[in-house]
C-alpha cells in the first residue's frame, strides 16, 4: 500500500511535468497546424534561464526566493522566444508544413549545440530549496515534497488555461481556431495575431517546464529540453491536439503507467510501456482521447 | 394562402437604378495544374439578390471563396468602389462582406451564443436581430451548435454574418440539405434580408431562384454563360435545361 501511494504521487507528479510541456505543444498544434520540434528548446532555455538567475542573484537571498525570481525570467524568457520564433521563423511559413517541421528541427539542433558551446554538454548541478529536496510521510510512504509543487503548479496552469479558453475572448477565438481556422478568419477574425499570443503563451509553458524538470532532475542540461519534448508529443498524440482536457489526462496516464511499470516490472521498462500505450490508444482510438476540441 | 416576402422592398429602386456593390472582373483561380474560373466577370447589383448559378462543379463556390480571397486569385475585385484583391480575408470581410458558407460550418464545439459573440463579443442571441429573424435560437443560447439540426445550424450561420452591418452577403447553398419547410424558413429569412443588403446567392434550387432572386448570373466550365433577370431565366424552359440542366417542372415549387 504505502509503495502505491508513492507510486501514484510520483506518477501523478511526472504527469504534472509532462503535461507543462505538453500543453503549449497542443494548443500551438491544434490552433495553428504547427509541429514545433523547437519546443524543446524552449524548455531548455527556461531551464538554462532559471539556472542563470539563480546563480546570479545574491547568495544572501533563500534558495526559495531565488527559485521564484527564476520561475518569472524562465515565463518571460519562455514568452520572448516563443513570440520572436512565431514573428520571424513561423508566420513565414504557414502554408509550408514540411519546411515548419524542417525549421524547427533546424533550430532545435542549433540551440542545443549553442548550449553545448557556452555552457558544456555535461549536466550542472542546480540549487533546491530545502523543502523541496525533502518528503512528507502520507498514508504511510514518504513522498517527495517537489512532486507536490509540481502538481500544484500543472493544476493552476491548468485551471488557468481553461479559464482562458472559457471565459476570455483570446480563448474563444482558439477554440474557434481550433476547430476550423479558416471559418475564423472568414468571420473576420486576424487568426495571425492569436497565432503570436499562442505561441508566446506555449513558450511559457515550456520553459516553466523546462526550469521544473531541472528542479526534479537536479541538474540542467542541453539534451534535457529534447527527452522531456518525446514525452510532451506522446502525451498530445494521446490526448488529442488542441485538447486541453485530453492532454492532461494523457499527461497523469503516461506518468502513472511509466512509474507503475518502472516499479512492479523492472526499471527501464517505464519507457517502453509508455510507448505501448501510446500505440493502444492508436489502435483503439485513432482520433486519440479528445479528439481537436480543446 | 399567406403572402411571402419578396426580396425587394416597396419603394427600393431597381437594381439597374444604382451602381454594383461588388464588382468581380476577369477572375481566374487555378488549384493545382486546374483552371476552375477563367475570367470570370459580373456586377453584384446595390440591391435585391443576385443568384449565381450553373451545373455542380462549374465553380460557384469556388467564385465566393475567391471573392472573400479563401481561394487562390487573381483578378480584379470591387466592394463600394475600392478594390479588395489584394487584402487578407478578414480586412476584406471587415470592409463589408458577410459570408455565409456551404454546409453551414459553424462551430460546433461552442455553444450558439459563443458562436455569435466570436463576431461581436457585445451581440449573443440576445441581440435583437436574433430575436426577430431567428426566434427559435434565443431559447438555444447555451446548447452545443454541434447538437443542432442542419436547419439550426443553418440560421446560426446566417444570424453571426448579420450582426455585422455588411455591404453584401455571400451565401453558399443555404438550404442545401434542409427539408421543405425549413427551405421556406430560410428563404423568408434572406427575402427580409435582401430588403436591406445586396445578397450575392448560390443556389441549386430553382423555385427559391425565382421566388427571392432578381437577377442571376450563370457560370459554365469556369466561366460567365448568361446574366440577365431571375424571372426570365427560369420562366424559359429550353434555356434553364441549356445552361442548368433542369427545368422547373423538375424541381417543383418551394
Amino acid at each position: 500500500m504505502t509503495d502505491f501511494v508513492l507510486i501514484m504521487v510520483t506518477g501523478v507528479g511526472l504527469g504534472a511535468l509532462y503535461f507543462l510541456a505538453a500543453s503549449g505543444l497542443s494548443i500551438i498544434y491544434g490552433l495553428m497546424g504547427v509541429l514545433n520540434f523547437a519546443h524543446g528548446a524552449f524548455m531548455m532555455a527556461g531551464s538554462y534561464a532559471g539556472w542563470l538567475t539563480m546563480g546570479a542573484l545574491p547568495g544572501s537571498w533563500s534558495v526559495a526566493t531565488r527559485l521564484l525570481v527564476a520561475v518569472v525570467v524562465a515565463l518571460a524568457v519562455g514568452a520572448v522566444i516563443g513570440l520572436l520564433v512565431e514573428v520571424v521563423l513561423i508566420r513565414p511559413l504557414y502554408r509550408h508544413h514540411i519546411q515548419q517541421v524542417l525549421v524547427t528541427v533546424g533550430l532545435s539542433l542549433a540551440s542545443v549545440a549553442a548550449a553545448q558551446g557556452i555552457w558544456g554538454a555535461d549536466p550542472r548541478p542546480v540549487e533546491k530549496p530545502e523543502w523541496m529536496g525533502g518528503t512528507t510521510l502520507v498514508l504511510g510512504a514518504r513522498l517527495p515534497n517537489d512532486r507536490f509543487l509540481f502538481i500544484l503548479v500543472a493544476v493552476a496552469v491548468f485551471l488557468g488555461l481553461l479559464a482562458l479558453l472559457h471565459y476570455t475572448r483570446l480563448g474563444l477565438i482558439i477554440r474557434a481556431g481550433v476547430e476550423n481556422r479558416t471559418m475564423v478568419e472568414a468571420l473576420g477574425i486576424n487568426v495571425h495575431r492569436t497565432f503570436t499570443v499562442v505561441f508566446a503563451l506555449g513558450g511559457a509553458a515550456a520553459a516553466l517546464a523546462g526550469l521544473l524538470y531541472s528542479q526534479y532532475a537536479g541538474t540542467v542540461s542541453p539534451a534535457q529540453g529534447g527527452s522531456l519534448l518525446i514525452y510532451a508529443f506522446i502525451v498530445v498524440v494521446i490526448g488529442g491536439m488542441g485538447s486541453l482536457v485530453g492532454t492532461a489526462v494523457a499527461a497523469v496516464a503516461v506518468g502513472l503507467v511509466q512509474q507503475l511499470a518502472n516499479f512492479y516490472a523492472a526499471s527501464g521498462v517505464g519507457d517502453l510501456s509508455v510507448v505501448l500505450l501510446l500505440a493502444l490508444v492508436l489502435l483503439l482510438r485513432p482520433s486519440s482521447l479528445k479528439g481537436a476540441h480543446a | 394562402m399567406t403572402e411571402q416576402p419578396t426580396a425587394r422592398g416597396p419603394g427600393s429602386p431597381s437594381p439597374s437604378e444604382v451602381g454594383p456593390v461588388l464588382t468581380v472582373a476577369d477572375l481566374h483561380v487555378r488549384y493545382g495544374g486546374s483552371h476552375v474560373l477563367q475570367g470570370v466577370s459580373f456586377d453584384v447589383p446595390a440591391t435585391g439578390v443576385t443568384a449565381l448559378l450553373g451545373r455542380n462543379g462549374v465553380g460557384k463556390t469556388t467564385t465566393l471563396k475567391a471573392i472573400i480571397g479563401l481561394a487562390p486569385r487573381s483578378g480584379r475585385i470591387v466592394l463600394r468602389g475600392k478594390e479588395i484583391q489584394d487584402e487578407p480575408t478578414p480586412r476584406i470581410i471587415r470592409a463589408g462582406i458577410g459570408y455565409v458558407p456551404e454546409d453551414r460550418e459553424v462551430f460546433g464545439g461552442l455553444t450558439v451564443d459563443e458562436n455569435l459573440r466570436l463576431v461581436d463579443p457585445d451581440l449573443g442571441v440576445d441581440a435583437p436581430i436574433v430575436g426577430r429573424l431567428f426566434p427559435d435560437l434565443v431559447a438555444r443560447g447555451r446548447q452545443r451548435a454541434g447538437t443542432l439540426s442542419g436547419g439550426q445550424q443553418q440560421m446560426v450561420s446566417l444570424a453571426r454574418v448579420l450582426l455585422r452591418t455588411t455591404s453584401v452577403l455571400l451565401v453558399d447553398e443555404p438550404t442545401k440539405g434542409l427539408a421543405p419547410k425549413l427551405v421556406t424558413e430560410v428563404a423568408d429569412v434572406l427575402a427580409e434580408v435582401a430588403r436591406t443588403t445586396p445578397i450575392l446567392l448560390v443556389e441549386q434550387n430553382l423555385p427559391l431562384v425565382r421566388r427571392i432572386a432578381d437577377t442571376v448570373v450563370v457560370l459554365d466550365a469556369g466561366q460567365v454563360v448568361h446574366r440577365g433577370g431571375a424571372a426570365e431565366l427560369v420562366a424559359d424552359a429550353d434555356l434553364t435545361r441549356e445552361l442548368l440542366g433542369v427545368s422547373m417542372r423538375r424541381e417543383g415549387v418551394a
